[in-house]
């Protein structure tokens, strides 16, 4: 149907052939679906279609096999890089990803993560860090920022009673097994390009047999958050990038 | 060899794509010996250890789920944490297999053999409706054995086959003859026998999605009546049992395992004392030989269910006899293996105290 | 034929590796065998015990209450296994360190002094080779030569030097067996 209202010379932007038509679960203003098309677009640019094996988590992004038509295995709640593991060493040279919430990844698959990453397993993990649990209604994350209130915090995180946020993609960068370790955003147009690269980057060196990558994305959560999506992401520029700063953690790619 | 030796070279020589286990008392000798005959040098397996049982389990997942042959080895607690992946693999109707040395409970218990896993193992084990394949080797030989077949079942049935096994069969050593050389399958072979698998998707098909999640009910109702389908098919064609001197016996002992070696003793000695004496070894745990078992004990005076347990197959075994026969269960705990003249006297004083007929 | 064995000891005597070239010698001769382990402890210096059957026929039960012969090289394994030999079996008993001798009578009684002998020789190593050459001699439930072809399957190339000290060892442990 594009087809017919689009004059093909006129085409500046279009949809990666990956991305299919499924409209998406995801709330408006939500980072997932931005990061989702960028996977689509590095698969794509990479020529990787008939290689890619994503794994999807628990959380919102549970349903990621439905929106990129490659191979997907969804896995238990946290054990995405154990999946991804069990999938690239059997099949070392396919690109083997997982996509990661804050509570599947910091929470409840904190050993998976951290083991994959030490390891070295020629993967990439996906983190998406929106401080909060989206899928099940807005509770506390374990990178709930202090003072950020949840359904599960209401009056907001403290140290005493919920202990602090957890730093993983810093704790990532520690281990001898990653390779690349950076923290980006998709808020700004510029920002999605860094994001994008990031990405393209982590996928290349997995398939190098560098090692891990750990690309995470801070992201909104307005329904979570309570926020519209404008003041979600100043919400996001003020606070979330305060104690999650921006930029490379590590990158011995080139080395 | 160990019981637990042998499963290792079985599954070299069976064509396995790859191990993920975690070591524990009294399997550690599993991925000991893999980890010793390095096939990632010759077949091509992979082996690796894991951080822990959960994650083994997930990278059988994630492995079966790519369509490659791949198992992983555990003793009772490390199996009860991986009971959320094999519930994960039997709702995304992935074949594996995993290996169970049991030791006792209930927790840490003991690192001494056991079959207190029964229960756990014959109802599927994990969250929701499902049954895994149970197969019970009762010597080394079997483990050998039993490693191709659980395979082969597994990818039949797209199900998790489980080799349930106790510290003694994988802790003792006796002869084996270990089976033929079959090679790891060609990528080529995988697509075939695999069309479902997720390894990449080629331009020929759609994508490949492994999940066991539906939100719809109706959707999901559709699928469990799928599987409880595919379980009647189990139970129709792969019922596996062996039996012994059950012709002429007025009494039997029903035994699987280790036990059911112990219990053949005690058969011996039982019909040295004049008392006629058949075993009932069910091979197949589920599937349980519940027909079969019914037929072999119509009109016999007693039924002895000997266990290393607190009395779990004897469920299995009342319920195929629903009360045509008196049914006793002998066991000891604790990680004590009882010796075959203690199973003769549970059975003359089951004769003694009239619960069994005279 | 067809002989069930215990052995018993401290951990570290060597009783599971002595179980285990009685069970390849009986393997080499092409018999039936079982090698049951009380597993464990046996790594960390407590008492280990080992159930070895030799059998022309297929074998039933790994695990046993009765024996046809017993061997045992501590107080706690003869305290154990004296009652379980079968009448008309055999015990033998490795007399260091054994303040209450068997006293059945109706079975054979053998006290082997293996570790005296094995300090004599200067080599610890090789006594539990003496033990296993005590029972052969009372009791031939393999032949040298089995267990000769044992040793070669069973220990790593590197050691095959040592085969003949402790074929060595086989012998001399038939020579200082003591009837009692």
């Amino acid at each position: 149907m594009k087809e017919d209202i689009i004059a093909p010379e006129n085409l500046v932007y279009e949809k990666p052939s990956l991305m299919n038509d499924t409209p998406m679960h995801y709330c408006p203003g939500c980072s997932h679906g931005v990061v989702h098309k960028l996977v689509a677009e590095v698969i794509e640019e990479m020529g990787m279609q008939d290689k890619a094996v994503g794994v999807s988590p628990v959380g919102c992004s549970v349903f990621a096999y439905r929106y990129i038509d490659i191979d997907w295995s969804e896995a238990a709640h946290g054990r995405a890089p154990a999946v991804a593991t069990g999938i690239k060493r059997c099949w070392p040279d396919r690109l083997v990803f997982t996509y990661q919430g804050d509570g599947d990844l910091a929470c409840i698959g904190t050993a998976e993560t951290i083991h994959a990453l030490n390891r070295g397993e020629n993967i990439t993990i996906i983190f998406i860090n929106n401080a909060i649990y989206g899928m099940t209604g807005g509770q506390m994350a374990p990178t709930t920022l202090l003072g950020q209130k949840t359904v599960t915090c209401p009056y907001g995180r403290t140290p005493e009673l919920h202990g602090y946020p957890l730093k993983m993609t810093e704790i990532a960068a520690t281990l001898q097994g990653t390779c690349y370790v950076t923290r980006q955003s998709v808020d700004t147009v510029a920002a999605i390009r860094s994001a994008k690269k990031a990405i393209r980057k982590a996928f290349e060196a997995s398939m190098q047999g560098k090692g891990s990558s750990l690309v995470e994305i801070t992201s909104t959560c307005n329904s979570g958050w309570k926020l519209s999506p404008v003041k979600a992401n100043e919400w996001l520029r003020e606070k979330m990038f305060e104690f999650y700063p921006k930029g490379d953690l590590k990158n011995t790619i080139d080395e | 060899m160990k019981g637990n030796e042998a499963i290792a070279h079985a599954a070299i020589r069976c064509g396995c794509d790859a191990y993920f286990g975690y070591p524990i008392t009294p399997q550690s000798e599993v991925i000991e010996t893999l980890a010793e005959l390095k096939p990632w040098e010759t077949t091509g397996m992979v082996v690796l250890q894991a951080e822990s049982e959960v994650a083994s389990i997930n990278m059988v997942y994630g492995a079966a789920g790519a369509g490659k042959k791949v198992f992983t080895s555990s003793s009772s607690p490390g199996v009860a944490l991986m009971q959320e992946g094999i519930s994960y693999m039997a709702g995304a109707e992935l074949p594996g297999v995993f290996i169970n040395v049991q030791r006792g409970g209930p927790g840490l218990g003991t690192i001494q053999p056991s079959q207190s896993d029964y229960f756990q193992s014959t109802r599927g084990g994990g969250n929701g409706d499902y049954y895994v394949i149970v197969l019970a080797p009762s010597s080394v030989q079997e483990m050998a054995d039993f490693m191709d077949l659980a395979f082969t079942l597994a990818f039949k049935y797209r199900m998790p086959a489980m080799i349930l096994s106790d510290g003694v069969i994988g802790q003792m050593m006796e002869k084996v003859v270990l089976p033929p050389v079959k090679p790891r399958r060609t990528e080529e072979e995988i697509k075939k026998e695999c069309p479902w698998a997720t390894f990449g998707r080629t331009p020929d098909r759609k994508p490949n999605i492994i999940t066991s999640l539906e939100l719809q009910p109706e959707v999901m109702e559709i699928r469990n009546q799928k599987l409880l389908k595919k379980y009647e098919l189990v139970k129709e064609n792969e019922v596996r049992y062996e039996t012994s001197q059950c012709e002429d016996a007025d009494y039997l002992f029903v035994a699987f395992g280790s036990a059911a070696r112990i219990s053949e003793k005690a058969m011996e000695l039982a019909r040295e004392d004049g008392l006629k004496v058949g075993l009932f070894r069910p091979i197949t745990l589920w599937p349980f030989p519940d027909k079969q078992l019914e037929a072999l004990a119509k009109g016999k005076k007693g039924v002895l269910s000997v266990e290393i347990n607190a009395g779990q197959m004897v469920e299995d075994v009342r319920l195929a006899t629903h009360g045509t026969v008196p049914v006793e269960h002998f066991g000891r705990l604790g990680g004590i293996v009882p010796d075959p003249e203690e199973i003769v006297n549970s059975l003359k004083e089951n004769i003694k105290s009239g619960r069994f007929n005279g | 034929m067809k002989k069930e064995i215990i052995i018993s000891g401290f951990g570290g005597q060597g009783v599971l590796s002595m179980g285990k070239i009685l069970a390849y010698s009986g393997l080499m001769e092409d018999k039936e065998v079982t090698w049951m382990p009380a597993y464990g402890p046996e790594q960390r210096g407590g008492t280990a015990n080992v159930t070895v059957i030799v059998s022309d026929e297929r074998i039933s039960s790994p695990v046993l209450s009765k024996y046809d012969i017993a061997i045992v090289l501590n107080q706690p394994s003869l305290d154990k296994f004296e009652s379980r030999v079968k009448p008309g079996g055999i015990l033998i008993y490795e007399g260091n360190g054994i303040i209450n001798p068997p006293t059945r009578t109706d079975i054979d009684i053998y006290r082997i002094d293996a570790m005296d002998k094995a300090a004599e020789l200067k080599n610890t190593k090789v006594f539990n080779m003496i033990v296993l050459g005590g029972m052969l001699k009372v009791s031939p439930v393999v032949s040298e030569n089995g267990v000769e072809k044992a040793l070669f399957k069973t220990l790593p190339e590197r050691h095959h030097k040592l085969i003949p000290l402790n074929m060595e060892a086989i012998k001399i442990g038939g020579d200082i067996m003591q009837k009692q």
